[in-house]
């Protein structure tokens, strides 16, 4: 057995983890974005516990760290169980998630130790990115930016305001990875302004850019590894393909599913559907 | 003293341009506008200095990043596009944000008022007080002439905060130049000592304010003037000790009342201190100027000129002695 199989192996268990966890938040905290957080999983689970990162949950200033921003904030409940586990805070936080005295809302914000900016309002994380990697690259500093955000969050006339800008600048020290699960709030993209084809888009303004399946973990570390040694001054693109609910069959390819809430008492049925 | 008339931003990004030599931590951001002192910047500092183009969320989302990082940015642009259209990048990044860290950001807005006057409504800037006190964290800063703005520099490096300076584009000539004691952080500062009407002014009104006291001086009528210059933090009670010998203020700007501005801020103040001193406010109702033309005639049309504020003065002196 190849050392990449153990990881591989440990990642899809931590991913199968972090979905189960992300839905007990839902269960008790029924305003938590579920489909776009289940999306994002494999793409947490690879940063962090692929240690594609590099992070200090004990010192989360620490100079040395990877700055990571999670554009699209709301998307990203599935972190919380992972910034628990790593030690950012204490697992008994993850039961008073939108409770009273809790620091974990249903989105969140920089309050959470490992939260580096406040994205509750979508297209704001390239261009703080490219701020970052501009401050790194000007102090000569090797850590890297990685950015996340969604493919709606694409319509933000900001975002590409950033895209230009990251180009041009040659921050080639600025990844931003793109959880392509294709559904809005309301409808499909492809239905209400499609954004195809994207990856010759962010070439255009010149960026490098690649696709993965998003929920493949191999496939996903495997680039991120590779995208992260690469020092040539283009941005990185990482377009990651994926299932906007993934994981729970009545979200899957459903397009609202993003207002769609798991009743309580549902939840165990499906966590033990879960593959 | 040096009297001459200068615009603030040269002043200030002369200063800084000077402090960009010792200070490496200093960054220039600008949404594709200039100055001819700006020219030096570019042309010695091309590491730390960057057009970002007609993007002014991206200047402000940028500066965020590599305040972040620990430098000190400058984000020049147009006023009114700069804080109106970047508006919630202000407010989530730099104000929100500075509940959990330090980001110093100046934000140096150009054409505060009717400073682009011939340019039209889209161009002048008469909301920004009321709509920038509003967001917390934010340090708000309204000269009114150059040697104030030089002050500022070190302020600006020292604070380490997110702040609105709010420039005139127009050279103004200089208030401030031989007063050595002047501290920004104070605020304000009493240009001159009344009877019974004080007139308080932030920004280009400042100037007309002294038109007025010096004119009515000369009928023997002893207005007190009080220049505002830090809108945020203020400090009230320091400001409150200087109001409160008089009987009736007036509040003067280029800028809405009766909607958050300079007379929102004096009016809470009486306000707090439970005083029954009186106040009248001079601005702009709520209506933009599409008219055409200088400054000085748009002053005139809406009351805001010299001889508008005398009559106010006049009748609001008819009501202390009626």
């Amino acid at each position: 057995m190849r050392e990449s199989d153990n990881l591989f192996g440990f990642l899809k268990e931590k991913a199968l983890w972090v979905r189960k966890e992300t839905l007990n938040i839902h269960k008790i905290a029924q305003d938590t974005r579920l489909a776009s957080s289940l999306s994002a999983v494999e793409i947490f689970v690879a940063l962090y516990y692929g240690k594609i990162l590099a992070f200090a949950p004990k010192d989360i200033r620490w100079e040395e760290r990877d700055r990571f921003i999670i554009s699209k904030g709301h998307g990203s409940i599935s972190l919380y169980p992972i910034l628990a586990d790593l030690g950012f805070y204490d697992m008994k936080e993850l039961e008073r998630v939108c409770k009273e005295g809790s620091f974990l809302g249903g989105i969140p914000d920089t309050m959470i130790p490992g939260y580096e900016t406040i994205n509750g309002s979508l297209g704001h994380g390239p261009g703080v990115g490219c701020g970052i990697a501009l401050a790194l690259k000007r102090r000569k500093r090797s850590e890297k930016v990685f950015v996340l955000l969604g493919d709606g969050e694409l319509y933000e006339g900001s975002v590409w305001e950033a895209v230009m800008f990251a180009g041009e600048h040659k921050l080639g020290n600025l990844i931003l990875i793109i959880d392509n699960n294709k559904v809005c709030m309301l409808d499909y993209c492809r239905n209400i302004l499609d954004l195809n084809p994207l990856d010759d888009k962010f070439k255009m303004f010149k960026w490098a850019v690649k696709t993965v399946d998003g929920h493949n973990i191999g496939q996903l570390h495997n680039s991120l590894k590779r995208i992260k040694e690469d020092n040539n001054d283009k941005p990185k693109l990482l377009i990651a393909n994926t299932v906007k609910g993934k994981g729970v069959p009545s979200l899957e390819n459903d397009p609202l599913s993003h207002i769609k809430n798991i009743k309580p008492e549902e939840i165990d049925k499906v966590i033990g559907g879960l593959k | 003293m040096n009297t001459e008339k200068k615009a603030m931003r040269d002043v200030f990004i002369e200063q800084i341009y000077n402090r960009m030599a010792d200070d490496d931590s200093l960054f220039f951001l600008s949404a594709d506008f200039g100055s001819p002192k700006l020219d030096m910047i570019r042309e010695d500092y091309k590491d730390r200095f960057i057009n970002v183009g007609i993007a002014e969320q991206n200047l402000i989302n940028v500066a965020t990043g590599l305040a972040l990082e620990g430098f000190t940015v400058y984000a020049y642009a147009i006023a009114p596009f700069l804080i109106m259209r970047a508006y919630e990048q202000i407010r989530n990044n730099l104000s929100l944000l500075s509940h959990t860290h330090k980001i110093n950001v100046n934000i140096i807005g150009v054409g505060a008022g009717l400073s682009y006057d011939v340019s039209g409504p889209t161009h002048h800037c008469i909301e920004d007080i009321s709509i920038m006190r509003t967001l917390p964290n934010i340090t708000i800063f309204s000269p009114s002439d150059w040697a104030l703005a030089e002050r500022f520099v070190n302020y600006s490096i020292e604070n380490k905060g997110p702040k609105y300076l709010r420039f005139d584009s127009k050279p103004l000539p200089c208030i401030y130049g031989d007063r050595a004691n002047i501290e920004i952080h104070k605020g304000f500062f009493e240009l001159a000592e009344g009877n019974e009407i004080c007139l308080i002014a932030t920004g280009y009104m400042t100037h007309t304010a002294l038109d007025v006291v010096s004119r009515l001086g000369e009928e023997g009528i002893n207005i007190g003037l009080i220049d505002v210059f830090l809108i945020k933090p203020l400090d009230e009670n320091l400001l409150f000790k200087k109001l409160n010998k008089y009987k009736f203020i007036i509040t003067l700007e280029e800028g809405f009342i009766n909607k958050g501005g300079l007379d929102s801020i004096i009016l809470g103040i009486l306000n707090k201190k439970e005083s029954n001193i009186r106040l009248r406010r001079i601005g702009f109702n709520d209506a933009y100027v599409f008219d055409i033309g200088s400054r000085e005639y748009l002053h005139k049309l809406n009351k805001l000129d010299r001889e508008g504020i005398i009559m106010s003065i006049k009748d609001v002196m008819e009501k202390i002695y009626a």
